[in-house]
This record gives structure tokens, sequence and C-alpha cells, in this order.
């Protein structure tokens, strides 16, 4: 699903980082497309640094990539550190472009490098700033 | 050695690294400052000390900001021009690299170069936060991934790619030990097994505890000369003959290859053909060891060995005390300790001293060549030099 800026009812929807957040609180992992150079940006940016254009087309993203290179986290810093031990990696995408991101597994599931993985959406989190809502991987 | 000197280093200081407990960034920096001025009795501070450069990456931590006047002001030098660069891990390296740049605009002959910081006061999570924004915060902090991590990641790829293993990595901490152990001024004076190291709890897998860096307390200072000018204020000054720049992405996930750093290798490349050197060439240097993955891929990066050998590299000895290209005889980040603003011209002071035959127990016979490496963040900066001895 391709769609301009224009096209949506809020109004233009510029390429930045938080509303690429925003489209992820809606379950959608949207990537930037250069209107001149054609180069495609997970995270948005707002001006090419290839070919200097300011002009971006929103494009869906199908979330499913290759798990590229991963860690265990042990010492976590505060935000994070309920959950460990976790694990992050970057996630080469189908589409070319690498994310970075943590990798949630099941029970019994271990990180390997070549895995393949799909996006998900968590809830935004309460209080405090930036309050996006943040994209993981998980397992295909 | 074709090319001809940027600049001299006629002296050079360096606290004691470490939890300099009560002590705050303007009183440890002066620490720095008072062994450099010490070591140069024909220098007049007041009078020729035209410029000051203070790298410093978390001020921050002290609520205090405006560090380039405020250090100017307790070392006594007011009311000379003085600014603080922050390039993370690389600031103080930086400081170095535009002290260099105004002596050769020739906006001063003679300038003090240095860098501080300030961590211990901070709880470990709080400090590694800080650390950690030399990163994308809001793509790889955002989403939990620690700075050791991010050298992780890059651990991973190596090993995954190459012969590396986590053996190696241990050879890279206990070898920093070593050296850390006949450094009087390092944080950590003590040798490590190998078995020490590889049975030490993992911090971001497969990193351990001993393939990190210390959260330490330190300043570093050199003083810059007009090359013409040095023999003025000591008979035994280093020749600064390159200096080399390169900036990378700030987010490690937009790098095609993770297990080499660019920057480096461009920083590096620059630093060579400035000086007229090849990398074998280099009888010392003194590389930035955050994480002990991260020397295995500058030895690679700095053209000591081949891509993906450091991990054989590190084994054969090559450097070690002794060696062919002996890395980081001041025992490192790992042992000497890693106050980040300070660690640029802590190499840089170690230098120094293996160049004028003043690194005591640690020294490198015969060393002619130096190079110094630093790195900002995960790769984002890196800053190469390359010295000369005028014996
Ligand atoms: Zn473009």
């Amino acid at each position: 699903m391709e769609e301009t800026a224009s096209d949506r009812n809020s109004g233009e929807v510029y390429p930045t980082i938080e509303n690429f957040y925003k489209f992820c609180g809606q379950g959608r992992l949207m990537a930037a497309k250069c209107d001149r150079c054609g180069r495609l940006f997970v995270p948005p940016r707002v001006l090419c640094p290839d070919c200097y254009s300011s002009n971006f087309k929103w494009l869906q993203l199908s979330g499913r990539g290759k798990l590229q290179t991963y860690s265990t986290i042990h010492v976590a810093p505060k935000a994070f550190a309920a959950q460990a031990p976790y694990v992050v990696g970057i996630v080469r995408l189908e589409d070319g472009v690498n994310l970075p991101g943590r990798v949630v597994l099941g029970k019994g599931q271990e990180a390997k490098i070549g895995m393949d993985l799909v996006v998900d959406f968590e809830s935004p989190p309460v209080g405090g700033w930036p309050r996006w809502p943040r994209y993981l991987f998980k397992p295909a | 050695m074709a090319g001809r000197a940027l600049a001299a280093i006629v002296s050079a200081g360096l606290s004691r690294f470490g939890k300099l407990e009560g002590f705050y960034a303007r009183e440890i920096f002066a620490q720095a400052v008072k062994e450099a001025l010490e070591r140069c009795p024909n220098l007049d501070p007041k009078r020729d000390i035209k410029s000051i450069f203070v790298g410093h990456m978390m001020e921050s931590t002290e609520h205090q900001g405006h560090t380039g006047p405020l250090v100017a002001d307790w070392v006594g030098l007011n009311p000379a021009p003085a600014v603080r660069l922050e390039s993370a891990c690389a600031s103080s390296g930086l400081a170095l690299r535009f002290g260099i740049q105004a002596i050769m605009a020739g906006l001063a002959d003679v300038v003090l170069v240095g860098g501080v910081e300030k961590q211990t006061h901070l709880a470990t999570d709080d400090a590694t936060e800080y650390l950690a924004m030399s990163a994308d915060n809001f793509f790889e902090q955002w989403h939990g991934f620690t700075f050791p991590a991010l050298f992780a990641l890059m651990a991973r790829a190596h090993m995954n790619e190459y012969k590396t293993r986590g053996e190696h990595l241990a050879m890279v901490a206990v070898k920093n030990h070593r050296n850390g152990a006949k450094n009087p001024k390092a944080h950590i004076q003590r040798e490590i097994t190998l078995e020490q190291a590889m049975a030490s709890r993992i911090v971001a897998s497969p990193l351990r505890l001993y393939d990190c860096s210390l959260i330490s307390d330190g300043a570093s200072c050199l003083i810059l000369t007009e090359p013409g000018l040095a023999k003025r204020y000591t008979d035994n000054p280093v020749y600064i003959m390159g200096t080399g720049q390169a900036s990378d992405t700030i987010g490690l996930y937009e790098r095609s290859d993770f297990t080499s750093l660019r920057a480096t290798v461009l920083a590096a490349r620059e630093a060579y053909e400035m000086a007229g050197i090849n990398p074998e060439d280099v009888d010392v240097a003194e590389v930035h060891d955050c994480f002990t993955i991260a020397e295995i891929m500058h030895y690679e990066d700095l053209g000591f060995c081949g891509k993906g050998e450091g991990g054989s590299f590190v084994e054969s000895g090559a450097t070690e005390i002794g060696g062919s290209v002996p890395v980081n005889t001041s025992g490192g980040l790992k042992a000497k300790g890693h106050p980040v603003g300070a660690t640029g011209t802590a190499q840089a002071y170690e230098i120094y001293l293996q160049l004028t035959g003043q690194a005591e127990r640690r020294q490198v016979q015969g060393a002619e060549v130096g190079l110094t490496h630093n790195l900002g963040g995960h790769g984002s900066t890196a800053v190469v030099h390359v010295y000369r001895s005028s014996g």
C-alpha cells in the first residue's frame, strides 16, 4: 500500500521520526521513499542525504526480514531492567533497509543469525518523554 | 618519513585515573595541567599559552556547563580563549586536532589541549545511559540497546564472519591488564588471567564484564607548539606528523558492514598519507579499546593485520610489549581506564612518554613512530594521529 502525504485526511504527514512512531501506534511499519532518487528510508528523513530532495512518499513495509546480528542484554538500562535478559538485533528488512530492535522470542527459541523475523508493535509507554509506541521483532 | 611536522608536543600531563573521590572535573583537569607545567620549566604559561581546547563529553553530570572558560580559570590561564569540544569518547582526540589546526592556521603558536571526565559520582546505570547518548537515541537506546550491546552486535558479526573467538577477546583484556599493572596512573593495576576474563559475567552476549572498559575519572593534557618553536621549550619534543578524522552514521544499523569501522579506515588513511608512512612503520600504538572486540577490529582497520585476522593477531603476541607493534602499552581504556573526555589526549600522553623514552617499565625499546586512534561512540567519529620522536 502506497500513499502520499496529502492522501491522509489529517493533513500532510511530514516524514519525521515522531510520525513514524505514530504509524507504529496504528500497527504499521512505514518507510519514507525519496521522490527524486527513490531511496527508501527507515527511519524517515526530512532531507534525502543522497540527493537533497525533501519530497517523500510514505510506504508501508511488510515488516519481514532476516536477523543480521544480535546480542542478549543482561545488564539493562532502568527502563528495560524488568525484561532482562532480552535480545536486541539488527534486522535486514526484505525491502533492503536495516532496522534495529528487540527480538522477542518464545520459550525455548534461540536467536540465530539469518533467522526470519516479522515486526510487531507495543502499546505506547505511560508518562515521560517520548511516549512513542515501540515496534519489535518476533519469529516469522 | 616523508611528511613535515604539523605541530610539536613539548610537554604532557595526566591525572591519576580511577575513582577520584571528592574531586570534580575542573580540579581533575588542574592535576593534569600541573604535571605538564612542571615538566616544562621553560614555559611561562600565562605569557606563552595562546589558546585552550578541552574535550569533555558529559558536562551535564555536574550540572555545569561552559567548560572552556571554567578550566581556563581553574588553571590560571584567563584571558586565553578556551573552548570545550564534544565528540563523545573522541572529545579530546578532537581537542588535539583542533589545537593542531589553530597552530597550522597561525592563530596561536603555543596551545594547551586536553580532556577531562568525571563519572564515578554517578550510579553505574546512569553513567552507562549518558555514554549511550553517543548512539542513535531514538532508534537504539529507545529500544533498549545499551552501549556494550552495540559493540556486542559487532562482536557477534565478526565471530560469525571470521574465526574470532571469545578467547581472542579475553586475550586483549589480559594483555591490557598486564600493561596496566605497569602503569602507576592506571585505574586497575592488576593482572588478570584468561580464565578469569572468560568466566566473568555476561554484560551483553558475547561480551563479558572483562570485555568492557572502565568507568573512570581522569584528565589529560598536552602542550603543543608550532614545530619551529619546540626546542625553545624542550630538547626532546615529539612531532605530530599526521592527523585524520572521519564521521559515520549515528545509528549502527545503517551500515552495510558490522565487522569494520569505516571512519577508522578513512581517518587512518588520511593520517598515514599526511605522515608519509605505512601501517608497518608504526612502532607503538594506543587504540580505542572501549571493548575488547573494538581493539581487534582496530588492528584490521588500521592495517596492522589483514581483514578478519585481528583475533589471531592478538594471539600471535604481535601487540604485546616486545611484539612487532605493541598496542595499548598504557593498559588502554580496559585497565588504565576510560574517563571518556580525557581518553584521546591520554593516549597521546602515553605515546609522548614512549617516544621520549619515559615509559619506564612499559617502554618499547627504540620506538620512533607512534599512533593514536580515538573513537567516538560506536564509530560515528574516529580520529587518528601519527607521531615521530625527535631522536
Ligand atoms: Zn533522494
